[in-house]
């Protein structure tokens, strides 16, 4: 057994710095690079572009990303792993062969993680009286079925471990959790077992410190964010794990940023609900049992790391189309930036109103004034305010009456208060609103699959 | 005797559907017995007047000198169906930090 591992994050999200990954790979020695692509919206995205063509639906960036990297890890022995695949990890694969080929990468093994996605299985789910309720309304599943755009259950560590134990170079699932991504190499390594819930609750809470990216190295950090060194060139997460479940949480050298107990924290208490139930399919860890320690110069150990059984559910991810909306702006300048800006929001609402259009909700934001902390916003001199951006929204059932909208927002220019510009790139479109189903699935209507997939 | 929050900790917040979660961090055991005191659910209830409109949950982390509050029905929908510039709640662990603590 190898006395310890360092696994790197190269991606916080489905659009983060194209380049982290190269670094990651590049910049010092580590065995595994894992990247999270997805969000909570992503697979409807993803659902829709297979949609219009089955050879698409994952994170397409993935490709020119292995052109530049397989080269690397395939010399380096890195394996990387990523849930970029979405909702069609087959032909992600097989791009990613196509690609080893083009480069004469010829040995590479490609592993897939299926059984995710069970939209097409709805039915039969159904018929064995898992009503996929939503957990925030109780509401089963039923009531929005005809609009569903994707199903995706949430898998954890085990079945990237499955794929790790077939002798996988590059692990692509679909809807695997950000945790189990950097949970799956430490069990696979250190040979980690299923009830070690000690164990994996450490993996865990590793994962969720590497899963947004730089956010835990810097990035996004409220404490004394100028305290920060060379944002621009910021590195990202690694973490250096130990078979006993200790962490070491670091980022390369000569990269931007900073790993401090301050900057892990906020991280540790991102997106997080009950802290002792942190809920895994792998286990459920107590964030209340964690402790942090300085390591010197952007070296952080977590440990003492404790964790209980996993529950007898999957998460189940769904989305649906739920109407439409649209968004529109407009800059007015100084002198009373606030008070014209205020003048266009009520003209646009009374010329909405005269047409008939039925929204099922408008709103307006004045931004650089209280389009974020909204009525805790401190009242402004108008003297002292250089200008201001109306910002207005509406959705509605009703795509026809959501793209009039988008004709009423340029007029405002001729018709309305003075000083006023920023208004581009033509009328603002209706887009889909994609709305989130979150529920349970009894784990034994489940079952991962793992596929290799290499050139012949 | 009124402290700014801000003077005694950081934080981050996030969205978790329709609810927005904000990670209250204190700087040192002083902030986190003051915070853990004072911070409770209703002030941090009342404070998000208007804007949250659900319940606010709380959980003490005192392992990390931090608190963690959810404010539920808060994000105008969650996700795509959100209208608010702020969809996610990024900005709301500064907007808690405006707040003074009478103590």
């Amino acid at each position: 057994m190898k006395n310890h591992i360092k696994i790197a994050s190269g991606q916080g999200f489905w659009g983060d710095l194209i380049d982290a990954p190269y670094q990651q790979v590049t910049k010092g020695d580590i065995d595994y690079l894992v990247m999270d692509y997805l969000a909570e919206v992503t697979m409807s995205i993803m659902q829709k572009q297979k949609s219009r063509d089955p050879k698409l639906g994952y994170a397409t960036d993935l490709i020119d990303l292995m052109k530049k990297i397989l080269p690397i890890t395939a010399k380096k022995g890195i394996k990387i792993i990523t849930n970029g695949g979405g909702v069609n990890p087959v032909s992600c694969a097989e791009k990613i062969l196509e690609t080893a080929k083009l480069l004469n990468i010829k040995s590479l093994k490609v592993a897939v993680v299926l059984g995710d996605d069970i939209k097409d299985r709805l039915d039969e789910i159904l018929k064995q009286g898992c009503e996929l309720k939503n957990i925030e309304t109780s509401e089963p599943i039923i009531k929005v079925k005809d609009r569903l755009l994707n199903a995706n259950v949430y898998f954890g560590a085990f079945p990237v471990v499955e794929a790790l134990n077939k002798g996988a170079d590059v692990v692509i699932t679909g809807r695997t959790t950000d945790t189990g991504l950097t949970l799956a190499p430490m069990i696979y390594e250190f040979g980690w077992k299923n009830n070690d819930y000690d164990l994996l609750s450490a993996g865990t809470v590793a994962g969720h410190i590497l899963e947004c990216g730089a956010q835990s190295t810097g990035g996004n950090f409220l404490g004394d964010w100028q305290s920060i060194d060379n944002f621009a060139e910021i590195g990202f997460p690694i973490a250096e794990a130990y078979p006993n479940g200790e962490v070491i949480i670091t980022k390369h050298k000569n990269t931007g940023g900073k790993v401090s107990i301050d900057t892990i924290t906020e991280q540790l208490v991102y997106e997080i609900g009950d802290p002792k139930e942190y809920i895994t399919p792998d286990c459920v860890a107590d964030f209340t049992s964690i402790k942090l320690a300085d390591e010197g110069q952007d070296r952080v150990k977590v440990f003492n790391v404790k964790g209980k059984s996993e529950t007898e559910f999957y998460k189940v991810s769904c989305s649906y189309h739920d109407g439409y909306s649209s968004n529109g702006s407009l800059t007015y300048s100084w002198p009373q930036a606030l008070t014209k800006a205020k003048a266009a929001d009520k003209i646009l609402r009374k010329r909405l109103e005269n047409l008939g259009l039925q929204f099922d909700e408008i709103r307006s934001e004045f931004v650089g004034y209280n389009s974020t902390h909204e009525n805790l916003a401190v009242e402004l001199n108008e003297d002292l305010i250089n200008e201001i951006m109306l910002r207005f929204s509406v959705r509605g059932k009703s795509k026809e009456a959501v793209n009039r909208f988008g004709q009423e927002i340029a007029p405002l220019i001729l018709t309305g208060p003075p000083s006023v510009t920023g208004f581009a790139g033509g009328r603002p479109k209706a887009k889909d609103v994609v709305a989130y189903w979150p529920a349970l699935i009894p784990k034994k209507l489940v079952q991962s699959m793992v596929k290799i997939f290499k050139l012949n | 005797m009124k402290i700014k929050l801000r003077d005694i900790a950081h934080g981050r917040s996030g969205d978790k559907g329709d609810a927005a979660n904000i990670g209250i961090i204190a700087f040192d055991d002083d902030g986190y017995n003051i915070i853990n005191k004072h911070l409770t659910a209703e002030v941090v209830k009342k404070h998000f007047a208007g804007i949250c409109k659900g319940k606010v949950e709380r959980f003490e982390l005192p392992n990390i000198r931090a608190l963690n509050f959810i404010l539920h029905n808060t994000l105008g929908g969650g996700g795509t169906v959100s209208l608010k510039h702020d969809a996610q709640g990024k900005t709301l662990a500064a907007a808690l930090l405006r707040l003074e603590l009478v103590v």
